[in-house]
């Protein structure tokens, strides 16, 4: 212990020239403590999302039936992927499912903000309540959604036959626009509340200031909404727009349950159809060539969400 | 309070909307609710008016309890939620607290790295993790998914903590130093004891968020004997075509219930969270 050592500078720390090595002042370096300090948990993420990810593109190259060894195959599996019409299917409805859903829950998520910025009794119970099929664990939830939506005792549709629409009604799931139409509903009603609210936060920031002046100056309501809140709003109208996509690009659950991808593929998505290639059919390599497919869309995504994390954070 | 309006326009203007937002949210609640409450007969029968529950009867909810595993299935979910919460809790700070406190080479790059694993979807990631977990011998056990849970879970804690941490005001901890404490003393005996609202808010999210989870628990765990709620409500209430629609309401709302408890203790710090962890601005 009494080795000398030539002081090194790490991380910056002034060196402290012919001090003996110290234990607890090594530690006590704000390099040192920090790494030390993070040296588990980052072990732990580099084994379980490090290695996957990287042991996933290699399995997208193999030809890989489950439980056999693999053979490298190359780009083989992306080629099947190109030339597989269901693959196209796939992509094309992921992009319809994404773009409606978030659309349905930015606008929807605004109005339920500016509902709830008003002044009114028992608004923190109503705050609770609204923001209930958020919490609610997606496929128990999902599951009251598939009774609502049953060929035989649908609600959905004795409300329409009370209405006047002729018997039976539509087959919600069993046609695959109506089925498109549901998931995306299904999907824009579990996400609105954690829209609304976090716009809702961001509404409760603007200084009445602002609008008290855009009144003296003559602005309307809608002026006021369009001139004021709009632009105040925006950049978290991005941050959990880029969220939202992220992970209604991503879904899985909610179709797993209601239709498995059916009818005819209307809805598969590419995490279920990567699923039922790769567990269904146990085709490994296959399947995480389909998942991989996600991940241009998803990496620009996440990278542009992270800077933008970082830059306000 | 609002001025200006007169009664029906208040009337218009604030609970139309307000009441429309809650009726679309609760309605499948209250759905499952009913469902759940109503004897076959009348489940089944297509002439009665279904919004209105005739003859209540448990009868759904006691065959839940006597005739499948739901009970096992909730022991199971509570125990991988508590666990893996706390996991990812103590992970999470271990991450945090340097991001939050130090100054050292790479800490931007950590601090990207961690936020861009939280934003990487399960989805991307279940195949080869499927044959990882395999090769450790792993498959049908809780360990599986009390795992890899915090593969989202430590990253979501970090970040949400992160945030908080920097709001906390670092004088103490000087004054710590400067009589003479570790910077492990001073992170365990004064830091982080001010910090319980944080913590709160992050393990409500992770317990929620572990409540939820469907991919790795469908994946990961086959047998009856180690299934979660959410799976062992798909695929045992669900056989082929035949659904037990009567026991499967009672068993989502059952299901429901302690997210939701816990939920309704915890709004705000939730709420706070909710809107820290992405609006942080």
């Amino acid at each position: 212990m009494t080795i000398r050592t030539e002081p090194i500078a790490i991380g910056g720390v002034r060196a402290r020239p012919r001090q003996p090595f110290s234990l607890p002042m090594w530690l006590d370096r704000e390099s040192v403590f920090s790494w030390l300090m993070m040296a588990l948990p980052l072990m732990f993420l580099a084994a379980l999302v490090g290695y996957p990810f990287f042991y996933g593109i290699l399995l997208s190259l193999e030809n890989r039936p489950v439980a056999q060894p693999g053979t490298f195959v190359g780009l083989q599996n992306f080629v099947t992927d190109f030339h597989d019409p269901v693959f196209w299917r796939v992509a094309f409805n992921t992009f319809v499912y994404t773009g409606a859903a978030t659309l349905l829950k930015m606008v929807g998520g605004l109005g339920l903000a500016l509902a709830m910025n008003q002044a009114f009794r028992m608004k923190n119970l109503v705050r609770a309540l609204l923001l209930l099929p958020f919490i609610v664990p997606t496929v128990l939830s999902t599951v009251a959604w598939l009774w609502m939506l049953d060929p035989a005792f649908s609600v959905v549709n004795r409300l329409l036959i009370g209405l006047g629409m002729p018997k039976p009604g539509p087959s919600w799931l069993g046609n695959p626009v109506l089925a498109m139409v549901s998931i995306i509903a299904i999907n824009t009603w579990r996400g609105l509340p954690f829209y609304g609210i976090t716009l809702l936060a961001g509404l409760q920031t603007v200084p009445p200031e602002l609008y008290e002046a855009a009144t003296i100056d003559g602005a309307g309501g809608w002026q006021r909404f369009r001139y004021v809140t709009l632009p105040l709003l925006k950049p978290i109208i991005l941050i959990v727009t880029l969220f939202s996509v992220i992970f209604t690009f991503a879904d899985f659950q909610l179709v797993y349950v209601l239709t498995h991808g059916g009818p005819q593929n209307a809805t598969h998505l590419f995490a279920t159809y990567a699923f039922d290639i790769g567990m269904g059919a146990g085709q490994l390599g296959l399947g995480a060539s389909v998942a991989l497919m996600m991940l241009p869309a998803l990496a620009l995504l996440i990278v542009a969400l992270t800077l933008y994390m970082r830059r306000s954070a | 309070m609002v001025t200006g309006y007169g009664r029906v326009e208040r009337i218009l203007r604030v609970w139309l909307p307000v009441v429309f937002f809650l009726a679309v949210a609760l309605l499948p609640f209250y759905w499952m609710a009913i469902a759940s409450l109503k004897p076959n007969s009348e489940l089944y029968n297509v002439n009665t008016n279904s919004l209105i529950v005739y003859h209540p009867t448990l009868k759904h909810y006691v065959d839940l309890l006597s005739k499948t595993s739901f009970l096992v299935w909730t022991w199971n979910t509570m125990l991988v939620a508590v666990i893996s919460t706390a996991i990812s809790l103590v992970l999470g700070v271990m991450l945090a607290y340097p991001l939050a406190r130090m100054r050292f080479a790479g800490a931007g790059l950590i601090a990207m790295t961690v936020a861009a694993i939280y934003l990487v979807p399960q989805p991307l990631l279940f195949l080869p993790l499927a044959d990882v977990i395999n090769r450790l011998g792993l498959g049908n056990t809780l360990t599986s998914v009390i795992l890899t849970y915090p593969t989202m879970l430590v990253p979501f804690c970090a970040w949400l903590l992160l945030g908080y941490f920097k709001t906390v005001p670092k004088e103490l901890e000087e004054a710590a130093r400067i009589d003479g404490a570790s910077r492990l003393q001073t992170m365990r005996r004064i830091f982080l004891p001010l910090c319980t609202p944080g913590f709160i808010s992050a393990g409500i999210f992770a317990f929620t968020l572990s409540q939820n989870e469907f991919l790795y628990a469908l994946i990961f765990l086959t047998q009856t004997s180690v299934r979660t709620v959410p799976v062992g409500v798909i695929a045992e209430l669900i056989r082929g075509d035949v659904f037990y629609w009567g026991q499967l309401m009672a068993g989502a709302l059952l299901g429901s219930i302690p997210v939701a408890l816990i939920y309704s203790f915890f709004v705000e710090h939730y709420v706070a969270g909710l809107t820290s962890g992405s609006v942080k601005a």
